[in-house]
């Protein structure tokens, strides 16, 4: 049974919806929420982690952990992946329980860990080759080695791998039991910007290839590039939960436009355009306030009149501005 | 198959030099103690034999198992979970019993070669006895070694971390080479210490290893109270176990 693509579209804006195929064993999920997370609450000792946390993951998109150090991230996908028991809230992935079947819950779900590792003098070949017999059913860990680009590193040890590369392994080991979600944890940590963009279109090809994907971050550029939807986590509670652009457009959607006319321009040309709200000039620079399609218009209008816009730059707002706004602090 | 015993087997050929040390210990052991004149004298107290015969070679399988059951298993295991090896791998539907298994018997092996070393070199060197019994030296080892491996497997999920498991390992086993009559023959132990002894499964281990060392068949009480502990051990190894 597949999910039909006029169920999906109806939830997935802006991109193409991702099928999965229904897996033998595993009851097939007629609900569109592939997690529900109800108002988890996790305490270490006296320290409270994740204080109350909802939300919900639809089937075939790229979810979005985002919030600062020590936010309650980690502590909320290992107990969704049944690594921690919660105190309070109620917990279903692909409707099972992790807390009651975490048996069931290993055989769907994947987890990359922020915090785990392999042994030193393991090859790359044999780490896939020996987690790949932990499953029934898992995937040919050749093929998975293509994907993730380590085909060259086969007969490389882990301790001797660099930290891009064992992210990747890392991101295979978590796919070899052909899982249907995939938690990944901090994945792009630590990476170099190469490595980082990299893994990203890693991760978008195996969404492509139908795998939910919840992903942890600290990075709002990822969470920008990447997810569907984002939750922005602030001290253990969820501060908003929507697509980046929904979050930015939340504190205003207000953006600028920067530019050397190439001739004197008026005032009155720009402010007379709907999305304009204020004109400033610095030097021979002119900026420009406004909202929705500033930038077409503003250049439309100057082409009217003759004029170029040299130096153009459009400045946005981002997920920085929209956790700042939404919780008083800094994301990093 | 299972392939954790085998990825952990190459992983053990690629630390070789750990490996080939703890094989050295009890044979370099065995050649300078070996070297003592007194226990190269037959000795009444052994009907005639000399210690070297058959005494100190088995003291020193028996030295050689227990340090690699309490300290080098318990040290290997908590350093896997202070490293998230363990973390890693509980995120999968790995049951851990089969991870244990693998370790178990890795070690079983090792410590068996680790045995026909010291028995083979004690031979050429010191002229001491072949087991006479073999098929049932090799029963009593393997049973008697697996129990002791199990119980270091509990001491592996106990051990708050590694640099403390070899320690707790290392506490352990005193008294257990004790009982075993490592310093005082079972012959002259008072009557409670040989009671312990008697079910302290070391206790039995080590009887019924000089049975067939002898060319005797080990004894059934012998053989009880080693399963009974094995058993027991492998139960609580399971139950206890922790992945982080
Ligand atoms: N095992 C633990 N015992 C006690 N406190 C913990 C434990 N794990 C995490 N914490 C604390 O709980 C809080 C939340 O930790 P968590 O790891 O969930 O944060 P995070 O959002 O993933 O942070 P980061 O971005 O640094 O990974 C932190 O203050 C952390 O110090
Ligand atoms: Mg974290």
């Amino acid at each position: 049974m597949r999910a039909g693509p006029h169920i999906a579209s109806k939830y997935t804006l802006t991109r193409q919806p991702a099928r999965f195929p229904a897996r033998k064993g595993v009851p097939s999920v007629v609900s569109m929420n592939v997690i529900e997370v109800k108002n988890l609450h996790k305490r270490y000792k006296d320290h409270v982690a994740v204080d109350d946390v909802s939300f919900e993951v639809r089937a075939g998109e790229i979810f979005g952990i985002l919030g600062p150090n020590g936010a309650g991230k980690t502590t909320t996908v290992e107990c969704v992946s049944g690594l921690r028991v919660p105190d309070r809230g109620t917990l279903r992935v692909a409707g099972i329980d992790p807390v009651a079947d975490r048996d069931a819950l290993r055989r769907v779900l994947g987890v990359q860990l922020q915090s785990a590792a392999l042994p030193e003098k393991i090859k790359v070949w044999e780490a896939l080759d020996l987690y790949a017999s932990f499953y029934a059913e898992p995937a040919d860990w050749r093929e998975l080695l293509e994907r993730v680009g380590l085909t060259a590193k086969r007969d490389t040890m882990f301790g001797k791998l660099s930290g891009g590369q064992r992210q990747r392994l890392s991101v295979a080991l978590a796919l070899v039991g052909k899982p249907r979600i995939a938690v990944l944890d901090e994945l792009t940590t630590g990476l170099d910007p190469q490595a980082r963009r990299d893994t990203w279109e890693l991760v978008e090809r195996v969404r492509d290839s139908g795998v939910t994907i919840v992903l942890v971050t600290h990075f709002m550029e990822e969470a920008e590039r990447l997810c569907d939807r984002v939750a922005l986590i602030d001290s253990g509670r969820v501060a908003a939960v929507d697509s980046p652009s929904g979050l930015v457009a939340r504190v205003g959607g207000e953006q600028k436009v920067r530019f050397r006319p190439s001739a004197p321009v008026a005032d009155s040309v720009l402010t007379s355009l709907p999305e304009v709200k204020e004109v400033v000039r610095t030097g021979g620079q002119v900026v420009v306030t406004g909202t929705g399609n500033l930038a077409p218009a503003v250049t439309l209008a100057l082409a009217e009149q003759g004029i170029v816009p040299n130096d153009l730059r459009i400045e946005q707002a981002t997920l920085d501005d929209a956790f700042l706004a939404l919780t008083g602090r800094k994301l990093a | 198959m299972n392939k954790i015993l085998l990825v952990e087997t190459k992983l053990l050929g690629r630390d070789w030099l750990a490996a080939a040390l703890t094989l050295a210990l009890p044979v370099g052991l065995l050649l300078v103690l070996g070297q003592i004149p007194d226990l190269q004298k037959p000795d009444p107290n052994l009907g005639g034999q000399r210690f070297v015969d058959a005494q100190l070679p088995a003291q020193m399988i028996l030295l050689a198992l227990l340090t690699t059951a309490f300290t080098v298993l318990p040290g290997s295991m908590a350093t896997y979970r202070e490293q998230g090896v363990l973390r890693r791998m509980s995120t999968t539907p790995m049951h851990p019993g089969r991870l244990l298994g693998a370790q178990l018997l890795l070690n079983l092996v090792m410590a068996l070669i680790s045995a026909v070393v010291v028995i083979v070199a004690g031979r050429l060197v010191l002229g001491s006895h072949i087991p006479q019994q073999l098929f049932g030296f090799l029963l009593v080892f393997l049973l008697g070694a697996a129990a002791m491996l199990a119980l270091g497997l509990v001491i592996a999920a106990v051990a708050p971390n590694s640099k403390s498991a070899p320690g707790i390992g290392s506490v352990a086993m005193f008294p257990l080479l004790f009982v075993a009559g490592m310093w005082i023959p079972r012959e002259i132990m008072p009557d409670t210490l040989r009671t312990i002894s008697d079910y302290s499964v070391v206790g039995p281990f080590v009887n019924a290893m000089r049975d067939t060392w002898a060319g005797d068949w080990p004894q059934l009480p012998h053989l009880a109270v080693m399963l009974v502990g094995l058993v027991l051990f492998t139960g609580l190894a399971v139950r206890m176990f922790k992945w982080e």
